[in-house]
């Protein structure tokens, strides 16, 4: 596909992107400034960069549960308007509903649509049985790890076919071993079908292993996109084996050259704002 | 501590205290009853009494009064209280024009109600059932608010993301977030209830427990009053073990409802 073919047909286009808050003392805060960030279909894209860099902010527009400032957002061709319907959206926190069992919380996305009961639950047991879960359907959240309870967040996503997946650091709160093997199943799932990924990390490691082309972000406020790189190992990959390689090793030494100092002022502007609140 | 070597220990403070009170009211110390029978009534007396009302039946129709009368409050309140607080929630500027109005309905001690209610609805039942809704009420009405004031927003955004319009949002996420508010408070909205009914009855009825009560008092019948305090006593804690069992079966989602189980 030439590149100009993949920026008319791209799954996910953010144009000269800006997104601005009003601060509670009549102020604004730029989180993210100028963002242009194509994501083709089937493609692959982590987005990395120091907490507090505004990358979960870019996902939000991306997903129209937030409006830029200015720029535009185009989902495979159509300015995007209010909720991105293409899009399903794995969270960072605790998004299951509580008070539905792991079963119910799989149906649900299907049972919006008006699909009949029996049918959505039929096929969130499928998927349950995909991710790993098929004996635990009756579980509610609290009774699942957190790993698990990713899982079921995975299968409530994908059960609606999203054509564009987002996620927003998703194994985060997850121990490492268990985050390895989520982003296993991540990978098999998405080799399966090929959905548009935009993935959100701060864990580069993370990000060249399981992405085709990984995005650098500026240290916020006012950050941009300051790098672009593209993956070149192959897959199908395994996360656990992929990091011995040399080209995995090269990539994320040259990457993080770049990152390295805008992670040392993320941190520092945290650590200065958190003294300006103690005075 | 296993649940025997509890139950054990519960029986024994009831017991050492019924006994307390039995030596103190029969047995003269240094030639001084410390507690005359005339004033604190007897242990004894007061068993035969309760004994009396069951074998006799009269207390039926007292206790089935007042427990229509709580099962009324109680279902009309939170009703009431529900949708309400549902609305409010939902309409900010609803809420924001009525929060005074609110506040100093919630602030006025609800006894004062009584006489007024017994004058526009009588002596029947109902200006008991009307006591007690405006107690529960309250409870369920700010419960529920709050619920639906803090339900998650990832919960929300998810929701969104999952394709739910407006009215689905309403129905799979704020109203399961706002019943779960409400169950937690069903102790104290159901002993409201109670309150209401019985103090109602107190102030002006034909019958029910606290009509009951108030007879006997009327009558310097201090065995009476211990006589139907205790049967009070003993109805409530029955509710309250129901009360906790509709809780478990309503709350199995939760991570501590479950925990208690054990």
């Amino acid at each position: 596909m030439s590149s100009h073919d993949a920026s008319r047909s791209a799954a996910v286009t953010l144009a000269d992107v800006t997104v601005a808050f009003r601060l509670a003392d009549g102020g604004v805060f730029t989180a993210v400034e100028n963002a242009d960030l194509s994501v083709a279909p089937g493609e692959f894209v982590a987005i990395v960069g120091p907490t507090g860099c505004g990358k979960s902010t870019l996902l939000n527009v991306a997903a129209g549960l937030m409006t830029a400032a200015a720029g535009s957002v185009t989902i495979f061709g159509e300015p995007l308007g209010g909720i991105n319907r293409r899009a399903g959206y794995l969270f960072q926190g605790d998004a299951l509903f509580p008070w539905k069992t792991a079963l119910e919380n799989v149906a649900i996305g299907l049972e919006v649509e008006g699909v009949d009961p029996r049918d959505a639950q039929a096929r969130a047991q499928e998927w349950l049985t995909s991710v790993g879960l098929g004996a635990f359907a009756n579980r509610y959240p609290h009774m699942l790890s957190g790993g698990q309870r990713k899982r079921v967040g995975l299968a409530q996503v994908l059960i609606r076919d999203p054509r564009i997946l987002l996620m927003d650091e998703p194994f985060g709160p997850l121990d490492a071993q268990t985050r390895q093997i989520m982003g296993n199943l991540l990978l098999d799932l998405w080799t399966a079908e090929r959905k548009a990924v935009l993935f959100v990390t701060h864990d580069l490691e993370e990000a060249i292993a399981l992405a085709d082309r990984v995005v650098i972000m500026s240290a916020g406020p006012q950050s941009r996109i300051i790098g672009n790189w593209t993956v070149p190992l192959p897959r199908p990959r395994d996360i656990f084996e992929i990091r011995l390689e040399k080209t995995f090793h090269d990539l994320h030494r040259e990457i993080w050259g770049v990152l390295k100092s805008e992670v040392m002022k993320g941190y520092q502007q945290s650590a200065g704002s958190m003294q300006g609140a103690a005075s | 501590m296993t649940r025997v070597r509890l139950l054990m220990w519960q029986v024994l403070v009831g017991v050492t205290l019924i006994g307390l009170w039995q030596l103190l009211t029969t047995v003269p110390i240094f030639g001084v009853t410390l507690l005359p029978p005339f004033f604190f009534s007897t242990p004894e007396k007061v068993i035969e009494r309760i004994i009396k009302w069951f074998v006799e039946g009269t207390i039926w129709k007292h206790l089935a009064i007042t427990l229509t009368e709580a099962i009324l409050a109680f279902v009309i309140g939170s009703l009431g209280g529900a949708l309400i607080g549902f609305w409010f929630a939902r309409q900010q500027m609803v809420a924001a024009v009525f929060d005074p109005y609110v506040k100093m309905m919630n602030a006025l001690p609800r006894v004062v109600l009584a006489p007024i209610f017994a004058l526009w609805l009588g002596l029947g039942i109902w200006s008991k059932v009307a006591l007690g809704i405006t107690l529960v009420f309250f409870v369920v009405f700010f419960n529920v608010y709050q619920g639906v004031k803090e339900t998650s927003s990832t919960l929300v955004d998810n929701a969104r993301m999952l394709g739910m319009s407006e009215r689905q949002l309403l129905r799979h996420v704020y109203w399961p977030s706002a019943l779960s508010w409400m169950f937690s408070s069903l102790h104290t909205s159901v002993g409201f209830a109670v309150v209401g009914a019985v103090v109602g009855e107190y102030l002006g009825s034909a019958a029910g427990l606290g009509y009951l009560i108030q007879q006997a008092e009327g009558t310097f019948d201090v065995a009476g009053v211990f006589a139907g305090m205790t049967v009070l006593a003993l109805f409530v804690i029955v509710i309250d073990l129901l009360v906790t069992k509709v809780e478990r079966r309503l709350l199995v989602w939760r991570p501590n409802a479950s925990a208690e189980r054990i």
